[in-house]
């Protein structure tokens, strides 16, 4: 399969050699390029500031955030990817694993700015020691926090929580305003959520979730039932609100927009939305029970769809993607977190301290990387959720340790 | 004969290329799959018997399998009382009958999807009319969607059942002085049982493959105590990416359906005979 590709390529090369000028992979070739729903504005801008210096034409489509992965499986099925294609980051070991994006460990290794794109993210993307992928886009978990409703309920807010435990006291206090106002939200029925969300305080611990191969887990550690244990609390005392128990992702945004929520973990990409809604709101590192801070480095990694003829001109893009221009102009400029981690600090960050704040954590932050991922922790079928459920609202040690059994079964099943 | 043996033969081939084509192809196909190890791309290993012992290990396909029968169970059940009671109630010509025949029959020109992103929408705590809040009722809210959108197609083949009783029937019954109650059972009910035998025979395969009204709805939750036996075969192929486990499983709830399905019809002939 990979020799034929190989093949295709060379051909390719070779035509487009005829074609046009010495080598030229800027030919005037259309590129479709796919992507989730959630990532789509950023996938459009770079594609409109790369379609405006380039002679290839870079066209988005997007699909509805749940229903995508298996879009991109039946397009694999049939053999028609399209030419580029993002995906949810931690599902980048199962699609490289899988084949469904070309090699590209050759070009990457020649690209001069390699050791600087999110090497977690490059890890990601990577399978038994071949590149597949490239960050497309970054996004952290961080503490959201509503300036507001601190500076009413008698705190600073300039002063966000250093600890989880202090996270839980600021939110009992904001709970104690009362109304329609609660301390806290979370995504109590999204596996997801919990993952981006509760991981960080675990590894600012100190601890781990997952060992370098995903093929073991430790939801069973002390750590872990620390982070549950202070969240079930929140939870019941009504500190959390009761919303929280059903939440499945989509109305996640939602109620952090509604501007009743003290302070909450989630995606640094909602700044900006929330703040669209009137809501001022402050940005902080997620910290461990007692101190230390970390983040989940998700976001959206992008590879050349393994079906495609047109590697040469796809890879073009790609490698346009890590560049200053695209990295500062694209992504900085609309406040996003550059992959670069050399351009953390740019013209545009250094006018919003939260956004330093925000780019500083990609080298802190982990992407957990296990070829099983989507099965064993996003899929609300999966193994996590009811591990989560029972963390949350059942019997937290049981639920605890038979989801760890579960989760390693789950992580090595071939 | 043989010349009119050849023409009839002519006339069922368009149909038969179809049906071979888009049902036996395919079907085989499943099947030869379900042997396999079955990659997205690049070509597929022989690894008989694994996705068939694979089944007996999947917790999850337990508890899919047993809500999927109780399912079945309710759905039956109510989908066909609801139905039969709609069917009576509009079998005679009346003034003002058509009116509710339509009434009832309409949600059918519903699409499925739709209709269940209507109950998604109506029961939602962020923008719904109805109070419901946390877990929820998640059954019964896919319950109710399923009789609000099935119970009028039902309803309207229960009715050609029902009008094709000859009138004289009731009329000889009446004469000899029957009760409503013993015309319904002694007539109603006998006569009707090809038309009764195969709404349940629907009734019963369609819940058994029930997955869009979930998928939409519950997303199988809360805790996967709405995980249908097909959102499990959506899992394995699109999730898992194991087509072959998908085949697999597919391929034995198959045969369980025909053997279900031969069964009803079985009992049928035999008491209609």
């Amino acid at each position: 399969m990979k020799a034929m590709l190989a093949a295709v390529v060379l051909v390719l090369a070779t035509a487009a050699c005829g074609a046009e000028k010495q080598g030229s992979a800027d030919d005037g070739t259309t590129l479709t390029l796919w992507t989730r729903a959630a990532t789509e504005s950023v996938s459009k801008a770079y594609a409109d500031a790369y379609n405006a210096g380039h002679r290839n034409k870079i066209e988005v489509t997007a699909y509805p955030n749940e229903e995508y992965p298996a879009k991109l499986a039946s397009a694999a099925g049939v053999k028609s990817l399209p030419d580029l294609f993002a995906a949810d980051v931690v599902f980048a070991p199962q699609y490289a694993a899988q084949g469904l994006w070309a090699d590209i460990s050759e070009q990457f290794s020649a690209l001069p700015v390699k050791d600087s794109v999110a090497p977690s993210h490059v890890r990601a993307g990577t399978w038994e020691g071949r590149n597949y992928a490239l960050p497309h886009t970054i996004d952290l978990s961080v503490m959201l926090y509503n300036k507001d409703l601190y500076t009413k309920a008698g705190l600073d807010p300039e002063k966000p929580p250093r600890t989880l435990q202090e996270f839980a006291e600021h939110a009992r206090k904001i709970d104690k305003i009362g109304g329609d106002v609660h301390g806290t939200y979370f995504g109590g029925n999204c596996g997801g959520c919990v993952e981006f969300t509760l991981w960080p305080s675990v590894w600012a611990a100190g601890g781990d979730v997952l060992d370098a191969d995903g093929r073991s887990a430790r939801i069973d550690s002390p750590e872990m039932a620390q982070v549950f244990a202070l969240y079930r609390d929140l939870y019941d005392e009504g500190v959390a609100s009761p919303g929280s128990k059903g939440e499945q992702g989509p109305t996640w945004l939602g109620a952090l927009q509604g501007g009743k929520v003290g302070i909450a973990p989630g995606p640094s990409v909602w700044l900006d939305a929330i703040e669209a809604k009137g809501v001022k709101t402050g940005l902080a590192p997620i910290p461990g029970i007692t101190g230390g801070e970390s983040t989940f480095v998700g976001g959206d990694a992008v590879g050349i769809g393994a079906t495609s003829g047109k590697a040469q001109q796809a890879w073009d893009f790609l490698a346009w993607t890590t560049s200053e221009e695209a990295q500062v102009e694209v992504i900085a400029q609309r406040k996003g977190v550059p992959f670069r981690t050399d351009l953390a600090a740019n013209r545009y960050s250094s006018a919003d301290p939260r956004l330093v704040t925000a780019n500083g954590l990609v080298a802190k932050g982990k992407t957990p990387y296990a070829r099983n991922f989507n099965a064993t922790f996003n899929d609300p079928q999966g193994p996590w959720l009811t591990a989560v459920r029972g963390a949350l609202f059942g019997n937290p040690t049981s639920a605890l340790m038979a989801g760890n059994d579960a989760i390693n079964q789950s992580l090595r099943k071939e | 004969m043989r010349r009119r043996a050849v023409t009839g033969a002519l006339y069922a081939t368009p149909a038969a290329i179809l049906v071979a084509l888009f049902f036996v192809v395919p079907l085989l196909l499943v099947a030869w799959m379900s042997l396999h190890r079955w990659p997205l791309l690049g070509s597929p290993k022989l690894n008989l018997p694994a996705n068939y012992s694979a089944i007996a290990d999947n917790a999850l396909l337990g508890s899919a399998a047993w809500f999927t029968v109780r399912y079945t169970v309710i759905i039956t059940v109510l989908l066909f009382v609801v139905a039969f009671g709609l069917a009576l109630l509009v079998q005679n010509r009346r003034r003002g009958v058509g009116f509710f025949r339509t009434a009832f029959f309409l949600p059918v020109a519903v699409g499925f999807a739709s209709a269940s992103l209507l109950f998604l929408g109506l029961l939602s705590e962020e923008v719904g009319p109805l109070p419901f809040s946390g877990d929820g009722p998640a059954l019964g809210s896919v319950v109710l969607l399923v009789l609000w959108r099935f119970a009028g197609f039902n309803m309207l083949i229960l009715l050609t059942g029902l009008q094709a009783i000859p009138v004289d029937v009731y009329e000889a019954a009446r004469i000899d002085g029957a009760t409503r109650l013993q015309m319904f059972l002694r007539i109603t009910v006998p006569l009707m049982r090809p038309t009764i035998a195969l709404v349940l025979t629907m009734m019963v395969t369609g819940s058994l493959l029930a997955f869009d009204q979930f998928w939409i709805l519950t997303r199988g939750g809360p805790d996967n105590s709405t995980t249908s036996l097909v959102m499990v075969i959506y899992r394995e192929a699109f999730v898992r990416l194991d087509l072959g486990s998908a085949a697999g499983i597919s391929v034995v709830l198959l045969v369980l359906l025909a053997v279900l399905s031969s069964l009803q019809f079985a009992f049928l002939r035999r008491r209609s005979a």
